[in-house]
């Protein structure tokens, strides 16, 4: 009983109580301090007990000198003072080890009350909330992470982040180039990314206003370029913007006047630039891209201009993209697309005009599927070459092949150039897809587009193989787009495109990154124009200045077997596709704006297919960013 | 509002004991000189003025009839003040009457009460039942043949017969002490004190420690042990068994205590089963008697207020006045009075008096209803979002939360005794201007209800001081004018919110007080303390208007009913009650709970109760039928805030172990059974599916929930004080 006991209590010993008396000056007899040390052990008991009382109604689990002594007032005993500090109080024993303790230390009253270093006391209590969101099936969403955590970040990061957001989104667009500029290139920001992204992850509440939109992809392009930066997995979430960008219905879309088709041009744009650059960084991104594209172009019920997103977005990853997603499902979206196009009805005017934006982007993005696939049969050796380069690339996780290729993968001769080409165009491989023969599918396609494709197909270059100079390098114009070769044809086709074309500063994001192979000095002398020496002169590599050169000499197609009727300006229908890959290789590089203006061309023989081709949608004020007309050049305007 | 006068007051005569009572209770007034008591009672009980006088002539003969009728008479004006004098008590003690064990009585006495309440209770005659005593050392053997019977007893009669057991431990261990027999009675606590239950361990520590005669004066669980029965619920076949056993062992002590201490409420069929049995079990003094909660409970809702016509034209107005369409309005009046047409179980409308509607309340109805359109639907599959309002730096200080009903002040109540109010919406706390500045207000102008607010004193918080203690707990008044708290200092405090300032205390607890609650009509709340009793006050009565006593322990938790004619409190005695607001009496008690009980909430509907307590617990009562419907187990710590959705679907629990947690309650009361059987015996079969019905848990951090409340859109908020 007794052991049970002491497990249970504190009990006073009767010597204790002894002791106690004695420096009370009393004297107790044996008996007596056993009858009282128990008796104080029951009463402590009590004490013990009513006092947890106090501590559960004031909702606690620590028991507290203030509520000991609330039991002892209301028992009617004196309340023992001096023990409500807060800090633990140190318990000692004495030298013979037997005594024990509270250390009482005497306080100086006069020097505590003259001290001049008044404490701060103690905090306000105040109330704050926190919110937990609940998706109904019980999972928790905290509230505002990010803002939160800015906080932590030292000031100089903290200004830093709050100037660039501000410069970038406000209204000088001077300030804004700066800063753009600063971001691509800055080397120390690496800890403020988390809140960049966040940042650009607010274009889903932007999506009114085109200006920020774009404001905000610039942003995504400057992060991407700049090479001091590791995305990680920040990619996803840039991806994820920029396809909000590309796919959805945004409300700046409700008013025509609005040019969103720019804005949704340069988001795929950007997309496979982010793709090509930093597609290893997430694996299954492509897929997952091509899903999400896939299901967009599927689903009937979102508007036109989501396809028409869905459908650039294809043609950015790539034509081996197109084939795998847009061309098995072209069949069953023609009906529908056909349908728009139909209807002449008033009330229809916007929505056909939409329609023949979307028509215009396949149309643009088949071609250029028709052509590479011809590209890619025709020269087989190559093929594999770039098969291999694609390969490697692609363990690397898509990254492009077209940056992909080193040096020396160029360093074949001459072909170096076109296998680049289309190493790119192959380099996403796309694992259990039957491919279709390619008559076949320009059957399917000629079936859809008629003529329209027809001409623009064989507007291509000569159509016998043997080029007098090396294919290659015929396609080079086109890829290049932009090139000097490609303009004398565009400009007949659109006013808009030409004016594009000319503009286009775009040189700094496009793909002068290659090294400049050495084969290009092979390629290059004999074709080489005067006007391509300037560009050759700048330190694009040589492939592309070698294309440039070629830019004339296209009439050589080297694989097309299809018989073109006409034999109308070859440089048309190339410098689409040929642009394209252009885009693809373009690696994430110091900003180049060394561009040789290209002089307008001159006058155009009309096409003679002109008339076929549906006149779609205008574009009513001219582009302003290189950037943003890219894809919309494509289009027949 | 003064209340009309409601309900037949009871006769003040009843039995001639209590007439005896009574006069014995004057008799000790007049000679304490508390002559202006005397004239009270007297004149309350319907006495004649000579009855004292003639006390020792014919005390057994008082004119009873006529003098009881004139008392309704007498009373007219000044509605609760009535007296029912307890039929029950029965004691010859005075202050048996005031302070006992009764359950009915309803005491405006409580002048006399805390008079008296310096004198201990006489120990010596509330023992004195132990004195006889047999042979100290056969308590062992007597307690061991029981044990050994019980044990050898068919299966389905142990379980019922081993309720037995901790009663008979009880008394027998107090009888050794109480003899004197102090090694007897440890030996006879080592022995036996281990096969209790387990939910009794807090009793026994407490018994461990009372090893001496001395020790029992003054403990008062024990003497509530002693002084109320016991009562057990056993089958007759059971209780037959038991009583042959008895009988033909001549086991005298043991029936002797049986017969005393013990009230057995023996049923007819089948016996109980083990888990029968505890889900019932566990409070200070056994189960509930059956007809203790027989009486008919009125829990359905009062019908909104007739006014509401006149309410909805001048809501009409003012919506035309915002330019905002006509229509709306007669749609919902449809609505609210086909709901509320005829509730079979809703009391009288003017059953108790309720405070008229003021222009601003019916303001606020309009706010409510209208929010309520809006309100989530929650359920299994739409859980609600949670805002948890954390109180910083409080440092372990925070005793007491409250939320206005719509959501826009939070109050804290802190062991510094201090009151704090916070604003929750972007609208400052202000106060109204002094005196003199009012002079100068225009007082016919439109917004002179915003012209009278001093905006200089705007602020997110006002500090509240007037308590010298704790502050346990705190209640918005509905129309957001008041703020009631009580403390550790005995006293309940009335705050205006729009001054700031404290406006009333009032005391009469006398000890510490550890909750009250405001009305959900106003003018009308309840408190409850360490001195056991709950107390019914109304704001304009700085004395309390009715006592509710009977709890053995603390009044640890009190509630009004959503309709105002009940209250329910709980208590560290393990158990709930259930009061009648107008005759006072208890009309429900609830065991089960393993531990005091720390919160209660009643649903929307005001069907049901739920109950926390320090076993971390909570448990669903059927009010209407007197039911224990759930028993919802998860929390690892006490259980300290429990609400209701407003739809009543969910139940939302918050406790010490810092977690909020959600309950279907509605599946819950779907599954409830309700026949016959079960309503009359009270036997309730309990599935264990807690796991089935909570929803989620949701862990906070580090800070114990203290308080939850759903706004009128079914967003759920909680609070509490992150403990470092």
């Amino acid at each position: 009983m007794a052991e049970r006991e002491e497990r249970r209590f504190a009990q006073v010993s009767r010597e204790s109580v002894a002791l106690m008396a004695e420096s009370a000056g009393v004297e107790l007899g044996e008996e007596m301090a056993a009858v009282l040390a128990e008796d104080v052990c029951y009463r402590l008991r009590e004490a013990a007990q009513s006092c947890s009382q106090f501590m559960k109604h004031a909702k606690r689990k620590k028991l507290t000198v203030e509520d000991f002594n609330r039991a002892l007032r209301w028992s009617n005993v004196e309340a023992v003072c001096g023990y409500g500090a807060q800090d633990a109080l140190p318990f000692r024993s004495g030298k013979e080890g037997e005594l024990f303790f509270v250390e009482d230390r005497e306080i100086n009253l006069i020097e505590l009350a003259l001290a001049t270093n008044i404490p701060k006391g103690c905090a306000e209590t105040m109330v704050r909330v926190n919110v937990a969101y609940l998706d109904g099936k019980g999972g928790v969403e905290l509230q505002g992470a990010v803002p939160t955590a800015v906080q932590s970040l030292s000031d100089d990061l903290l200004k830093y982040y709050q100037q660039i957001t501000r410069a970038i989104l406000g209204d000088d667009p001077h300030l804004m180039k700066v800063a753009l500029l600063d971001l691509q290139s800055n080397s120390k920001m690496a800890a403020l990314l988390p809140y960049f992204v966040y940042v650009i992850s607010g274009v889903k509440s932007v999506s009114h206003d085109l200006e920020q939109l774009n404001r905000l992809l610039h942003m995504v392009r400057s992060l991407v370029q700049n090479p001091y930066l590791y995305l990680g997995s920040y990619v996803r979430s840039l991806v994820s913007s920029v396809m909000y960008c590309i796919l959805e219905p945004l409300a700046a879309s409700i008013n025509p006047l609005n040019d969103h088709w720019t804005l949704r041009d340069y988001a795929a744009l950007l997309l496979s630039n982010i793709f090509w650059t930093h597609g290893d960084l997430v694996s299954g991104l492509y897929h997952q891209i091509l899903l999400s594209l896939q299901k967009v172009l599927s689903d009937p019920v979102r508007p036109l201009c989501s396809h028409y997103g869905a459908v650039v977005g294809l043609h950015a990853l790539g034509w081996k993209a197109v084939e795998k997603v847009l061309f098995p499902h072209l069949p069953a979206y023609w009906a529908n697309l056909q349908a728009v196009l139909d209807d002449y009805s008033v009330s229809n005017a916007q929505v056909k005009a939409d329609g023949h934006k979307v028509y215009g982007a396949i149309l643009v993005a088949v071609e250029r599927l028709l052509k590479m696939k011809a590209l890619s049969l025709s020269h087989p050796g190559e093929w594999c070459f770039n098969a291999q380069t694609g390969s490697l690339a692609a363990a690397g996780g898509y990254s492009s092949p077209g940056l992909s290729p080193p040096p020396q993968s160029l360093s074949e001769a001459a072909f170096g150039i076109a296998s680049h080409l289309q190493a790119g165009s192959g380099g996403c491989p796309w694992e259990e897809w039957a491919p279709v023969s390619l008559p076949a599918m320009y059957l399917e396609l000629y079936s859809f587009f008629g003529d329209s494709l027809a001409v623009r197909f064989s507007t291509g270059p000569g159509l016998d193989s043997p080029p007098y100079c090396p294919s290659a390098l015929l396609r080079e114009p086109k890829k290049e787009a932009l090139g000097q070769g490609s303009n004398s044809d565009t400009a007949r086709k659109m006013p808009q495109l030409t004016a594009n074309l000319s503009i286009s500063p775009r040189r700094d994001g496009s793909p002068r990154t290659d090294p400049p192979p050495p084969s290009l000095a092979a390629a290059g002398p004999g074709r080489s124009l005067p006007r391509s020496s300037s560009a050759q002169r700048s330190r694009y590599s040589s492939s592309r200045s070698a294309q440039r050169l070629t830019g004339l000499p296209r009439d050589v197609f080297p694989k097309a077997r299809f018989a073109s009727p006409q034999n109308g300006p070859p440089t048309f229908s190339f410098v689409i596709g040929g642009r394209q890959m252009g885009q693809r290789c373009q690696g994430r590089r110091p900003f180049q704006t060394v561009f040789a203006p290209t002089p307008p061309p001159a006058a155009v023989p009309p096409r003679a297919y002109a008339h076929k081709l549906p006149v779609i949608g205008r574009v009513g004020k001219p582009v302003r960013r290189w950037t943003c007309s890219h894809y919309s050049l494509l289009l027949p305007l | 509002v003064k209340p009309g006068s409601a309900g037949s007051s009871k006769s003040a005569a009843g039995a001639p004991e209590d007439q005896q009572t009574l006069l014995a209770v004057l008799q000790f007034l007049r000679k304490n000189k508390l002559t202006e008591s005397v004239e009270i009672l007297r004149r309350e009980a319907g006495l004649p003025e000579d009855a004292l006088d003639t006390k020792g002539a014919d005390c057994s003969a008082p004119s009873s009839g006529g003098t009881a009728g004139g008392v309704d008479g007498l009373d007219a004006g000044s509605l609760l003040s009535r007296v029912a004098v307890s039929s029950s008590a029965g004691t010859p003690a005075p202050t048996k009457v005031f302070l006992g064990c009764s359950a009915m009585g309803v005491h405006h006495l409580w002048i006399l009460s805390a008079a008296v309440a310096d004198d201990q209770p006489d120990v010596s005659v509330v023992l004195s039942a132990y004195s006889q005593q047999g042979d100290p050392a056969l308590y062992k053997v007597y307690y061991s043949d029981l044990k050994k019977f019980i044990e050898s007893v068919l299966d389905c009669h142990r379980a019922e017969l081993s309720q037995v057991f901790y009663p008979l431990f009880v008394h027998m261990y107090l009888e050794l002490v109480y003899n004197n027999h102090e090694s007897e009675a440890k030996a006879f606590f080592e022995k036996f004190s281990g096969d209790q239950e387990c939910y009794y361990e807090d009793d026994l520590r407490v018994l461990s420690s009372l090893t001496k005669k001395e020790h029992m004066r003054g403990n008062e669980t024990l003497l509530d042990f002693r002084t109320s029965k016991f009562v057990l619920r056993i089958s007759r076949d059971s209780y037959q068994l038991l009583k042959r056993h008895l009988q033909e062992r001549q086991n005298n002590q043991i029936w002797n205590i049986i017969q005393e201490h013990l009230y057995i409420d023996i049923f007819d069929g089948m016996p109980r089963s083990k888990s029968q049995i505890d889900a019932m079990s566990g409070s200070l003094a056994g189960e509930a008697k059956r007809e203790a909660n027989k009486a008919k409970v009125y829990y359905g809702l009062l019908k909104e207020p007739e006014i509401e016509v006149p309410l909805d034209d001048e809501d009409e107005e003012a919506e035309n006045e915002e330019g905002k369409p006509k229509k709306k309005k007669p749609k919902k009046d449809s609505m609210g009075s086909k709901s509320k047409k005829q509730d079979p179980n809703a009391p009288l409308q003017n059953r108790i008096p309720l405070p008229e509607l003021k222009d601003s309340d019916k303001l606020d109805k309009i706010m409510y209803m209208k929010e309520s359109t809006k309100r989530i639907r929650l359920g299994r599959e739409n859980l609600p979002s949670i805002c948890f309002y954390t109180f910083l730096n409080a440092y372990q200080g925070l005793t007491a939360v409250d939320f206005t009903d719509d959501s826009s002040l939070i109050a804290g109540g802190f062991a510094d005794s201090t009151v704090r109010v916070w604003s929750v919406t972007p609208k400052k706390l202000r106060k109204v201007k002094s005196a003199a500045d009012l002079n100068l207000i225009d007082k016919e102008s439109d917004d002179v209800l915003e012209r009278i607010m001093d905006e200089k004193t705007a602020s997110e918080s006002k500090i509240l001081y007037g308590h010298s203690g704790p502050v346990y707990g705190i209640s918005f008044s509905p129309d957001r004018n008041y703020l009631l708290s009580c403390s550790e200092d005995g006293t309940v405090r009335l705050w205006s919110l729009l001054t700031f300032t404290c406006l009333v205390g009032y005391k009469g607890h006398n000890y510490p007080v550890w909750d009250t609650q405001f009305s959900p009509y106003g003018y009308y709340f309840v408190s409850g303390g360490h001195d056991r009793v709950a107390r019914l006050w109304a704001t304009d009565h700085y004395q309390p208007l009715r006592i509710f006593a009977g709890h053995l322990a603390d009044v640890t938790c009190t509630r009004f009913h959503p309709n105002s004619n009940y209250v329910v409190t709980g208590s560290s005695d393990r158990t709930i009650r259930l009061w009648d607001v107008l005759t006072g009496n208890c009309v429900r008690i609830f065991t089960g709970h393993k531990g005091p009980i720390h919160t209660l909430a009643f649903s929307p509907n005001g069907k049901f109760l739920a109950s926390g307590a320090t076993d971390g617990r909570v448990l669903l009562w059927d009010i209407g039928h007197g039911l224990m419907v759930s028993e919802l187990k998860g929390h690892t710590d006490t259980v300290y805030a429990l609400r209701f959705s407003r739809d009543g679907e969910l139940l939302a629990s918050g406790s010490m172990d810092n977690t909020v947690r959600l309950w279907d309650a509605a599946k819950a009361f779907d599954d409830l059974e309700t026949d016959d059987f079960t309503a009359a015996t009270g036997h309730i079969h309990l599935q264990d599916n807690s796991q089935e019905l909570l929803l989620g848990t949701y862990m906070s951090k580090s800070t114990p929930v203290v308080h939850l409340h759903f706004t009128r859109r079914n967003l759920l908020l909680a609070a509490g004080s992150y403990a470092a």
